[in-house]
């Protein structure tokens, strides 16, 4: 079987769900830098503008997950799982589940030999 | 632990349960009537309660600063000056309980708040209260029958959204230069840290005319847009990170407005040998430029996160780092004798766990720290020991913004390399250079692809210096008087002495 570079947690897939039926489509997109960076942020599909050279890294739940070109040549090792947490704390991103005290998270490690390897193309 | 005995924490001033927006001059409540529980780093305890507002109350803030704009827009260069002096005057009188609000909102060290952020903050409001009085526009006298003149003015509404790592000193990063031209505010602080600004407003809302600086809570993800976007808000200044940047430029589209961005930064701090030429006072300040990272926690979008040492010295250099790093003293954020306090939010202790264990994957070898820190004071808190990695510039922890205490330490041979390293990253806000050859300094300096280069320094943050980002680490620039010209227009008013028609009709 190949490899995936993105995965989804449950918390992650059910949030996606609540959120799909608040907003609609969505989209995800891993930030980079400052305050809230090295986080995903999701916005209703359409309202943020995907940069043209962004990277797909795959589809979680029926959603586009994207990273910028320069970031994904740092992440090309390394595989992301879509996890939601709680965020009493707040944040000032504009991702969409802040609005529920919620925050996805990218957790990544570093690919194995074989499942590098074994990337889907 | 010893002086930590002797000294005693500072204690907490008296805060209100709750708070409410700040808007045309009132404590005014959410319409909604939605609260969310603020909670400190310090213990993970909630502080007070904070409006959950909604797009309702940005149109209300919005409202009330384009009415304050129709007579602020004719105030004079004077009255503001005096103004903001009084703002700057307000804030002092109100030092200690102010630093005291922004160690418990943020978790920074209250030994950094009383002697960086408020007075900084404190001289930022001076700085711009001094230099209007001394600019003018431009008149030039085109030919003996024509002038012209360049006028000021004001924009009018401004957006500001701003992070939580400076909560007092990023808001007057923003509100001193926009009031300073004639602006009106309305101001979203961060979510983590929303109250230390709700103090500052009671300490200074006396000497503002009603409306003229709003202050709205809530989640970025509901009022966030409903700002940027709103017709009347003449230009966004956000500080925060790159997706978000680009959805505020986005944004800016919809208007065909400016927008600022202060974004992120991996800052390369550049140690050549001959700072170790002498064991003298300047090597002694070389060290601390290197453990400079671990100011404000590492919350820092200039954080000196990438050092870069010359092979030569890196043995010797390092073992009198490490001495230092050592010696940070961590505790109760709230005692003046703790060095380094806690991260700002649970989940973001969390991400530099996942980084620190991404570097241990890489196969860069940690040198100290390396682990949450358990503080005896604070159980509930969020702390971080400082931690520094050896590895090599293509290492995710190289490259990425990781916003905590964690350096990321790699060698070089020589000049060329020093400054291939130092430019190879998206980024380029921060950067240092240590050495004692003026030559080498210069063109390193003049080398380096960031906003701000430190020479022989870090982290200083004067009023009069500007501060931005080159590649992705933002558009526009912060402090320096040059700002104003970012919070307004310019009216060219050609004027024609010349009583005699063209001739063209």
């Amino acid at each position: 079987m190949s490899t995936q570079r993105v995965s989804v947690t449950q918390a992650a897939s059910e949030m996606i769900e609540k959120l799909k039926k608040e907003h609609g489509p969505l989209v995800f997109n891993q930030s980079g830098g400052c305050c809230d960076g090295s986080a995903p942020m999701c916005y209703e599909k359409g309202d943020f503008y995907v940069p043209s050279r962004n990277v797909k890294l795959g589809d979680v739940c029926g959603c586009e997950f994207f990273i910028s070109a320069d970031q994904f040549e740092y992440f090309e090792h390394s595989h992301i799982t879509l996890d939601c947490k709680d965020n009493f704390s707040g944040s000032n991103s504009f991702s969409l589940e802040t609005a529920l005290e919620k925050q996805f998270v990218s957790i990544s490690r570093i690919f194995t030999a074989y499942e590098y390897e074994n990337l889907e193309k | 632990m010893s002086t930590q005995e002797k000294v005693l924490p500072l204690a907490r001033p008296q805060f209100k349960a709750q708070y409410e927006n700040f808007i045309g001059g009132k404590w005014v409540a959410p319409t909604n009537g939605n609260y969310s529980e603020n909670l400190s780093p310090v213990d993970g305890l909630p502080l007070t309660r904070i409006p959950k507002s909604s797009a309702e109350d940005i149109n209300l803030a919005v409202t009330a600063a384009s009415k304050a704009f129709e007579s602020f827009k004719n105030s004079t260069v004077v009255e503001r000056s005096v103004m903001l002096n009084k703002v700057a005057d307000a804030i002092e009188a109100n030092m200690e309980r102010l630093a005291i609000a922004d160690t418990l909102d943020n978790g920074k060290a209250v030994r950094e708040t009383l002697a960086a952020d408020l007075p900084l903050v404190i001289d930022h409001f001076r700085y711009f209260a001094a230099v209007i009085r001394g600019e003018s526009g431009a008149v030039a006298d085109l030919d003996p029958e024509t002038i012209s003149q360049e006028i000021h003015e004001p924009l009018g509404v401004v957006a500001q959204i701003i992070p939580w790592n400076f909560p007092l000193l990023m808001a007057a990063w923003k509100l001193a230069p926009a009031l300073a031209a004639g602006n009106c505010v309305v101001l979203k602080p961060a979510g983590p840290t929303p109250m230390s600004i709700l103090l500052l407003m009671e300490a200074i809302q006396e000497v503002l005319p009603a409306g003229t600086i709003n202050i709205v809570n809530g989640p970025g993800a509901v009022i966030g847009k409903v700002l940027a976007t709103h017709p009347d808000v003449k230009k966004v200044g956000f500080t925060g990170e790159t997706t978000t940047g680009q959805l505020i430029m986005q944004y800016a589209t919809e208007n065909i407005i400016p927008s600022t961005l202060e974004l992120g930064g991996k800052s390369p701090n550049v140690f050549f040998e001959s700072i170790m030429d002498a064991d003298d006072e300047f090597f002694d300040k070389a060290i601390e430029g290197l453990v400079l990272f671990a100011f404000n926690s590492g919350e820092v979008c200039t954080c000196p996160s990438r050092a870069l040492i010359q092979e030569s010295i890196y043995e010797p250099f390092m073992k009198r780092v490490l001495e230092r790093v050592e010696a940070i003293q961590m505790g109760d954020p709230l005692n003046p004798t703790t060095m380094m306090g806690a991260q700002v939010s649970s989940n973001q202790k969390e991400k530099i766990l996942d980084y620190i264990r991404i570097g241990k994957e890489e196969g860069a070898e940690c040198l100290i720290g390396g682990e949450e820190y358990k503080n005896p004071a604070h159980p509930g808190g969020y702390y971080i020991k400082p931690t520094i990695f050896k590895g090599h510039n293509k290492m995710r922890i190289f490259q990425e913004e990781i916003f905590g205490p964690v350096l990321a330490v790699t060698t070089f041979k020589d000049e060329a390399e020093a400054l291939a390293i130092a430019n190879d990253t998206m980024y380029g806000l921060g950067s240092g250079v240590w050495s004692r050859d003026a030559h080498q300094l210069h063109s390193m300096s003049r080398g380096i692809e960031a906003g701000r280069v430190w020479v022989n320094c870090y982290h200083l943050y004067p009023s009069h210096a500007s501060f931005g980002g080159y590649k992705k680490s933002g558009i526009g620039r912060e402090t320096h008087m040059m700002m104003l010209n970012s919070y307004r227009q310019t009216k060219n008013i050609l004027t024609s002495y010349n009583k005699n028609a063209l001739g063209f009709f």
